[in-house]
């Protein structure tokens, strides 16, 4: 008996140092990640000039005389995320609108499955589609240059690809918003279209918003979808039917010409990547951390569950469900851990609780 | 380690519990009776689940909950750091409000506890699983079905399958928090019969928010209010002349 | 206004409409395109630069679902598990551990190829290798498998555990018997979507496996290939046919394993009679 207890206790310390390496793990991972860049990167940009780097206007690394500026990669990425979010929002959100109320409901779950089911096609296979469908197109039919390659072409292409995220956030933010907001307006005689628009959608926005983000963040680091429909040319973009380069298709396209130097401006244009989609997270925790912050002065003060509250509430939610990239793919469960912790420790409210005995029985 | 004897009288000294700022439980005093059945009553909030669940120290669990006092269970103090809080909750069992049959099968179920103890025998287990479903009075309704998930199984049924579960560890006091609270009337029923017979051998402590059900099977019944312990007697008495006016008032069902 | 707003409403049909048509073209253009450049010859045959085949690519895609889902699930599960089981979700290192998970969920895959690269190929010498790529695409998917992995962790029923412990089941046994056999579907259906992300991946393994096309690799230390990484290769090196072949393959791969992941949740979920 004895010895069982001892084999327990040291089993139980043994397993919590191993889940506690575990959990290290993502924080050593990344670690890793930032010094290897920031190693191999800096001491490049540093010797190239920052300005230069960032400004310059050339990205010739193989020349005789190598030059190594991203600026017209930076304007490209900019671009073309631009270009695909607004198309990407535009069509997403108002699909998201139908989903919500104005489709029979019966199928609405079935379609919201099969756009789930769709952000998970590899980019890879968006970019094949838009080689050989859109790139045609856009040079037979839009393009004045009759040059398929380019901004407008890559910009369609990322368009489609973040349209499940999209749908699926905006969806998720729309569903959230109480019931009663909807009954209310209906009651004050609003149509079905005017209270979807101005009470639901409003009381959306900052799940969408979260939406809007994600969907950024997606486009600027999307790397094969867009490599194989932008072009490639290293210039700055003046129309948009240009063939350019893009930050991530950069380092993708120069990935086979590794010479030294060339290498270095590579892993530099990784740390700009990297630095990006690092302001991206910060500014995203800000906007959580500020609701997280509101919401629980709120519970501590106590008052009563006003639908305003639950309207902040339900939309953090869905702001700290969209929080997780990758996770785009599969929301479809209801809460997050945080939330459901929140549920959970709580801790059992009989001891506060004193309410009548009667009411229960 | 100092074991658990067959003397089985819990005993609470100058019991004080905290959940961060909140005064849960106010210096309680009380000796519970080995092998009988001792109700614990009150309203909702009153501590007597809290309080209950000292004693195989599942308030470790709650986060910023703080104990002070002595407890002892025959000889042991349950606090000593050389008791085995593991040991210590084989030895006092635990049947919850909500029935809380693991997903698994209702074999595994019975046998998780003495697996946990190192059993491993087959034969062993056997003996155990159906020692135990006889013991609380389902071995006739589950037997064909053994393998099957614990889940299927109606409310009364699940909870009488946690008690064979908790009985399974061989508990020395069995601690039942309002097991009754989420059953019908005739699994009530039932599980009130098995109390009566499992007294035998268990020394048994439960809370109740049904006066009538701590009436009818506890020897001892003490009285909670808003984390006091007011009155602690013989069930009869404290029934029928309770001391404390505020005892008549509950059992006379002026309040709570 | 009222008008304003029921045209606005033919509007979002409209979008839902091209939502759908946009989705569905792809599919259907690979499949159509594709279906019939497809032959027994394509996905094992051996590969001569006239005609090119998958065979090595299937090889490897197999070898880097294995190297990544033996690295990230062991570690993910564990992170998950520490985080749901052993803190109160309060504190600094909490706080650390998700900024570090969230932070890595976010940053572009062809940065992590870029860190693969640095590390593996140039820092440990390997060269293009199958473990490099596949230890980078463990990290890539880490973030998912922690994530979904805690939530299902977290939707186990407390009375469970308390059930467990009252039982003097230690935290360990508690974890491993009842917390985690409950908590299956979810963890199966994260499993087999992390599957399909790094079937799925390309960008990184452009600078960590070598897009060796024409060779099984060897060891697990030798350069190789992927089916998304033979769909780029093949597209946009003059084997257009090929390339519309292999994205069949691997469509119907991915579409199968999220299928898959749905139906194995809830096959678990009937098993083990979770309660929901």
């Amino acid at each position: 008996m004895k010895n069982i207890h001892k084999f327990i206790n040291v089993r139980e310390k043994v397993m919590r140092g191993v889940f506690l390496f575990s959990a290290v793990f993502s924080i050593l991972a990344l670690a890793t990640i930032t010094v290897f860049l920031f190693a191999n990167g800096i001491p490049f940009i540093a010797k190239t000039g920052v300005g230069k780097f960032l400004a310059g206007m050339k990205w010739a690394p193989l020349a005789d005389q190598p030059s190594f500026g991203i600026f017209p990669m930076i304007v490209a990425s900019l671009y073309v995320t631009a270009l695909s979010v607004i198309f990407g929002i535009g069509v997403g959100l108002l699909t998201a609108v139908a989903l919500y109320k104005f489709v029979p409901k019966k199928i609405v779950a079935p379609i919201r499955q099969v756009i789930n089911l769709l952000a998970g096609i590899p980019s890879v296979i968006f970019g094949m589609f838009g080689m050989t469908v859109i790139v045609p197109f856009v040079r037979d039919y839009i393009a004045p240059t009759g040059v398929g390659y380019g901004i407008f072409s890559a910009s369609i292409v990322l368009g489609i690809m973040i349209l499940p995220t999209i749908v699926s956030v905006s969806s998720d933010a729309l569903n959230s918003v109480p019931e009663s907001y909807y009954e209310g307006a209906l009651a004050l005689g609003a149509t079905k279209e005017q209270t979807t628009f101005k009470v639901m959608l409003p009381a959306a926005k900052s799940g969408v918003f979260a939406g809007v983000v994600l969907a950024i963040g997606r486009a600027i680091g999307e790397t094969m979808a867009v490599i194989m429909v932008i072009g490639g040319s290293p210039e700055l973009p003046e129309s948009v039917f240009q063939s350019v380069r893009t930050l991530t298709a950069n380092i993708a396209m120069g990935a086979m010409e590794l010479t030294t130097d060339a290498r270095a401006a590579l892993i530099a244009c990784g740390v700009v990547l990297f630095v990006f989609t690092l302001l991206l997270n910060v500014s995203f925790s800000f906007l959580k951390r500020d609701k997280t912050e509101k919401s629980a002065k709120k519970e501590k003060q106590k008052t009563a569950a006003t639908a305003e509250e639950q309207v902040e509430f339900s939309q953090e939610e869905s702001l700290q469900k969209t929080l997780n990239p990758l996770q785009a793919a599969t929301l479809q469960e209801d809460t997050t851990p945080e939330n459901k912790r929140r549920q959970r420790n709580t801790p059992d409210p009989q001891p506060y609780r004193t309410e009548k005995e009667g009411e229960e029985q | 380690m100092k074991n658990f004897t067959d003397k089985t009288n819990i005993s609470a000294k100058d019991c004080n519990l905290y959940y961060g700022d909140f005064h849960a439980l106010k210096n309680i005093n009380v000796e519970i009776p080995e092998r009988q059945v001792t109700a614990l009553i009150g309203p909702s909030g009153c501590g007597k689940s809290t309080f209950l669940k000292i004693f195989n120290r599942m308030n470790d669990l709650v986060e910023g909950c703080r104990i002070t006092g002595e407890y002892k269970i025959g000889d042991v103090n349950i606090f000593d750091k050389e008791t085995d809080v593991n040991l210590l909750r084989k030895n006092v069992g635990m049947v919850f409000q909500k029935p809380n049959p693991f997903p698994m099968s209702i074999y595994d179920n019975i046998a998780f506890a003495p697996r946990t103890f190192g059993v491993k025998n087959r034969y062993d287990l056997d003996a155990i699983v159906e020692k135990s479903l006889r013991k609380a009075d389902i071995w006739d309704e589950v037997k064909d079905r053994l393998k099957k998930n614990a889940v299927g199984m109606s409310g009364g049924q699940q909870q009488r399958l946690c008690i064979a579960r908790a009985l399974a560890a061989e508990p020395k006091i069995l601690l039942m928090d309002e097991p009754t609270s989420a059953l019908d009337p005739i699994s009530t029923g039932k599980i009130e019969e098995l109390v009566d017979e499992l007294k035998k051998d268990i020394t048994i402590v439960i809370v109740t928010h049904n006066m009538q059900q701590a009436a009818r099977i506890a020897d001892k019944t003490a009285f909670f209010l808003l984390g006091e312990l007011i009155e602690f007697g013989d069930t009869e008495q404290v029934f029928t002349s309770p001391e404390d006016e505020r005892t008549e008032r509950y059992i006379t069902g002026r309040f709570g | 206004m009222r008008k304003f707003y029921s045209a606005l409403k033919i509007v979002c049909y409209v979008a839902l409409g091209v939502s759908l048509t946009a989705l569905a073209a792809i599919v259907v253009n690979v499949l159509v395109n594709g279906a019939g450049k497809l032959s027994f010859r394509l996905l094992f045959g051996q590969y001569k630069s006239a005609s090119p085949t998958v065979f090595p690519a299937l090889v490897g895609t197999l070898q880097l679902v294995l190297i990544a889902i033996l690295i990230a699930v062991p570690v993910g599960t564990g992170c998950a598990i520490f985080l749901a089981e052993y803190t109160n979700n309060k504190g600094k290192f909490v706080k650390a551990i998700r900024i570090a998970t969230e932070t890595l969920a976010g940053i572009p895959s062809i940065v992590y190829g870029l860190f693969g690269y640095l590390i593996f190929v140039v820092a440990f010498g390997w060269g293009y290798s199958m473990l490099g790529g596949g230890i980078t695409l463990a990290i890539m998917i880490l973030p998912t498998v922690v994530r979904s992995t805690e939530e299902s962790l977290l939707a186990v029923q407390s009375g469970l555990r308390e059930g467990a412990y009252a039982l003097g089941a230690s935290k360990v046994r508690t974890i491993f018997k009842i917390v985690l056999p409950s908590a299956a579907s979810g963890v199966v259906t994260a499993i087999i979507l992390s599957i399909g992300r790094v079937v799925s991946e390309s960008a990184v393994l452009i600078l960590t496996v070598g897009m060796v096309v024409n060779k099984v690799p060897e060891t697990l230390l030798s350069p190789g290939t992927s089916l998304a990484l033979d769909i780029y290769y093949f597209a946009s090196h003059g084997y257009p046919n090929e390339a519309a072949a292999t994205a069949v393959v691997l469509l119907i791969f991915v579409i199968c394993l999220n299928l898959l992941a749905s139906g194995a949740g809830k096959l678990i979920k009937r098993k083990t009679g979770e309660a929901k």
